[in-house]
This record gives C-alpha cells, structure tokens and sequence, in this order.
C-alpha cells in the first residue's frame, strides 16, 4: 500500500469528523437560514466529484495508450467514487433545494449536466461489469467522454442563467463562512484520495489474485 | 301623491340591490371525487429546515461510510483467498 | 492527406454498395422511425390535436431511437461477415476507417431524416420548414454529434457481451448535450415568433460538441479497436 495512505486517512478521518463542529459554528446565512448548512458537504463534495472524474478520465487515457494496468485500476477507482460522490450530490443538493427554491428538481443546465455526468460513469460501471472480457478498454473510451463533462458541468452555472448559484459565490463568500468551507473542501479532497487509495489497492490484490489462480492451475 | 310615489321608488330602488346581494347563497358542491385541501401554498413552509440537514448529512454517513466499509470487506476477502490459493502453490512445488 | 481521403470513401462506397443492395437498414430504420412518431404521436395528442411545442422532441427522439438502432445493425453486419477483422488489417490509418464509417451512417440517417421530418411536420402541423437552412443546419449538426460518438461506441461493442443494450446505456448519456441542443434549437424555430437568434446560438454549441465529439473519437478509435 502507499505509504502516504495511513497519514492520508488520519488526517482526512479527522477533518471530517471535526467539520460537522465547524459547520455548526459558521454564521447563518441571510435568507435561507439552516438549511445553508448543506452547502459546506454539498459543494465540497462537488468538487471530489470533479476530482474522482478527472482520475478516472486521466488513469483511461493512459491506459488506453501505455496499456498500464495500473492506470485502469485507477480508472475504475475513480469512476466508483464519482458514483457515490455523485450520488451524494445529487441527494443533498435537491434537499436544500427543496427549502431554498421551493423545488426538489429542475431541468437547468447545473443540475442537469451534473445528473448526466454521473449518468455517463453509471455507464461505465455497468460496461465494466457486464460488458465481457476486453471490456476495461471500452469503459476507458467512455470514461474519457465523461471526463470531457467536467469543465462543461463546472462552468454551465457561469454560461446559462440558472437557478443552481453561480461559480463567483466562493469567492465573495463572507468571512465567517470561508474558514468552514475551505476545511470542509480539503477534507472531502483528502477522503477521496484515501478511498480511491483503498479502492485502486482492491483492484491491484484482485489482478494479484488472478495471477495466483492462473500460476495454480499452471502447477 | 306624487311624495309617497317617490318614497315607493326610492325604496324599490334600495331594495333590488339589496335583493341581488342576497341571492346567491353558498351551496356546498357535492363531492364526487377527492379533492385535496390546498393547504399552505408556500411551499418551502411544509418541511422542516431541520429535517432536511439532518436527512443530508445523515445520507452522506452513510454512503461514504458504506462505501468504506463495502471496499474493506472485499479486500479481506480477496486477501483470504490469497492465501488459500498461495498455500495451494506452496506444497505443490 | 489523399490516400487517407481515398481509404476514407472507399470504407463509405463499401456501405453504400451494400445498402443499396439490399436496403435492409434503411428500410427497417425507417419504419422504425414512423413507428416511432406514431407511439409519441398517440402519447401527447389531447383531442385529436397533437400539444403543443411537442413536435421538437418527438423529431429528436425519433433520430435518436433509430439512430441507435440504424448504428447496431450496421456493426451486426460486420460481425456478422467477420469483415470487421478485415477492415482492421487492412493498410488503411484507423481514422479512415472511423470517417469512413460515420459517413456511411451520416448518409443512411440522412436519408431517414428525409423521410421522418417532413412526416413530423404533418403529423404534428409543424412549421418545420419556415427557416428551410437553419433547419438543416441543426439536423445536420445534432446527427453528425450523435453518429460520431454512436459509431465509436457501435465499433468497440462489436465484440463485447450485451452489445445490444449496451450501445444505449453508454450513447443516451453522452449525446443528451447533442439532443437538448437540437430540441432547444428546433424548438426555438417552431415557435410562435421564431427566435432565430437562439437557433443560431444552440447551432454554434452542437458544432462545438461535434468538434469535441470527434477529436475525442478520432484519438481513441485506434487503441480502443486494437487488441
């Protein structure tokens, strides 16, 4: 295992065992109130997503053209975090949105770029699962489409009026807000380091396994 | 006469509108099909802030910690199955 | 830059030659496509009337249903002959072969283009044909986008398990972008004071995808086919 892994984990652990205290001592916000709070995990998780994307985008290519298998496992990590991170978004975001615009969904181009996105990786999940032998290489033409999203997910809120807040809100965030939401972002970025650690690791003892079984057979 | 004439006509007069307010008395409709009681139109009054933060965090717990706890299990049991397997080589060569 | 030109036409004349013959594809696509409109037709008429602002998206899904349908059974047939393997010694650059395939599409769904959307227009008393260039401007781009990826995708699953449903799991996702720009485009034409200018700016985002779609496409066609 990488040996940045266990400080990694530690560190992320803490972090985000601490943010929910941090979040709770962060000032209201002036018109949604409480459920604001949402924002400090769905934003930062935001982000991992984007993170989690570009590592499966970036470990297929240099599958699909060094043919390494390390660069699939971290592939296949990244798209499995993309999913559940994904996922995550998906959920808090409506949850907030409930309160702040009066509905679960709707069709902007925030929501709905980032509901294809995760779509896109759902996909490559399911290709890799059913798709047959041979198909880690397909899966990585897939994930690259997917990765392609990323900038287009990131910057849709800035192009297209939308109801999603626009990109300027961090920056201009008040000060009391800042603090929380930064420690908030690096925690969920240093989670999703250490988990696609523990996954790419699962995936290296699975092909280990396979050369095991194959080396039995053989004697 | 002509005073009394005059009385009849203005009282006529206060009297039909007063009639016309009168004449449409409310009579309930008969229900023939649920109609749901529109309630609070508002609606980001009918949850509770509370329950909304604490159903988001409370799900994102769960995935990550799932998720975690789903990675381990099969890397123990990819790991014991290592073994056996090794230990099958090992006596064999 | 000549020969890749001459191997891309010829991969294209060997598509067309067949089609022609039997016109298989195109026939069924076709009438897959009719069958199409007609469920969608009966899903959203309210009194013998089609709804309104409905026919954008019934066109668009039609493309995109027998789109994927057209892009499946043309692979079959390669799968079919076994000829894909050939196609991949032959001595021609991998992008050839890829251009030379979605070309072969890109003519086929044309041609059920011309049949479906003056049919759409009827049915569903569109005036598709108010801004004639504009109109194919988008159809043009919104296929090019949706074939050049459903080719890419129709190749590597040629050999893959559960290609069928495959095919759609891993092209709607990706070519949403494609479909929104063309049923936001047609519909900005098919309103009741066409909104040219949206037209033209969902236009300019779908040849912006289909650069994309491509580039990507062209730059893994060769080692996603490779074994």
């Amino acid at each position: 295992m990488n040996k940045f892994f266990v400080p990694i984990t530690v560190i992320a652990a803490a972090m985000f065992a601490y943010a929910p205290f941090m979040i709770l001592n962060a000032p209201y916000e002036a018109t949604m109130g409480l459920v604001q709070k949402i924002f400090y995990f769905h934003a930062a998780c935001g982000m991992a997503m984007f993170l989690a994307a570009f590592v499966s985008g970036i470990g297929s290519a240099m599958f699909l053209f060094t043919k390494k298998p390390s660069a699939d496992r971290m592939a296949v990590a990244g798209a499995e975090l993309t999913v559940i991170i994904g996922l995550i978004v998906l959920v808090t975001g409506p949850l907030w949105a409930r309160k702040a615009w009066g509905v679960w969904w709707q069709w902007d181009a925030r929501l709905t770029s980032t509901l294809v996105m995760w779509m896109i990786f759902n996909a490559y999940l399911l290709l890799r699962r059913y798709g047959g032998p041979g198909s880690e290489k397909l899966a990585a033409a897939v994930a690259l489409f997917g990765m392609a999203n990323v900038p287009f997910v990131y910057w849709s809120v800035n192009v297209w009026r939308t109801l999603h807040p626009k990109t300027s809100v961090i920056p201009s965030l008040q000060p009391g807000m800042r603090g929380p939401f930064w420690f908030c972002v690096v925690a969920f970025l240093l989670v999703t380091t250490a988990i696609l650690m523990l996954r790419t690791e699962l995936e290296k003892r699975r092909q280990q396994l396979d050369e095991l079984y194959l080396m039995a057979e053989e004697s | 006469m002509k005073r009394i004439q005059a009385l009849i006509i203005a009282l006529l007069l206060v009297a039909g509108p007063a009639f016309a307010a009168q004449e449409q008395p409310k009579r309930p409709v008969q229900q023939d099909e649920f109609v749901p009681v529109s309630g609070p139109t508002n609606p980001q009054e009918t949850i509770p802030a509370q329950t909304l933060v604490g159903i988001a965090y409370g799900f994102i717990w769960v995935l990550l910690f799932g998720y975690v706890w789903s990675v381990r299990t099969r890397l123990g049991r990819v790991e014991r199955e290592m073994e056996s397997v090794s230990r099958r080589i090992a006596p064999g060569k | 830059m000549k020969a890749f030109a001459r191997a891309v036409w010829i991969v294209t004349r060997k598509d067309i030659l067949i089609e022609t013959r039997t016109r298989e594809i195109l026939l069924t696509t076709v009438f897959f496509a009719l069958a199409c409109v007609l469920v969608f037709a009966f899903g959203f008429v309210k009194e013998g009337r089609p709804m309104e602002d409905v026919a954008a998206g019934i066109l668009w899904i039609a493309i995109a249903f027998s789109g994927t349908l057209a892009l499946g059974r043309a692979f079959e047939r390669e799968r079919q002959g076994e000829t894909l393997r050939a196609l991949l010694i032959a001595p021609i650059d991998r992008p050839a072969l890829y251009l030379g395939k979605l070309l072969g599409i890109l003519i086929l769904l044309a041609a059920v283009e011309i049949l479906i959307v003056p049919l759409v227009a009827l049915m569903f008393q569109a005036a598709l044909f108010d801004h004639a260039l504009l109109m194919i401007g988008l159809l043009a781009a919104g296929t090019v986008g949706f074939a050049a990826v459903g080719t890419l995708f129709a190749a590597m699953l040629v050999r893959a398990r559960s290609r069928d449903v495959m095919l759609p799991v891993l092209l709607y996702p990706i070519t949403v972008p494609v479909i929104i720009g063309g049923v936001r485009g047609t519909a900005a034409l098919l309103a009741p004071t066409a909104d040219l200018a949206m037209a033209r700016l969902w236009l300019s985002m779908l040849v912006f995808f289909d650069v994309v779609f491509i580039t990507l496409a062209l730059w893994t066609f060769e080692p996603v086919m490779t074994e």
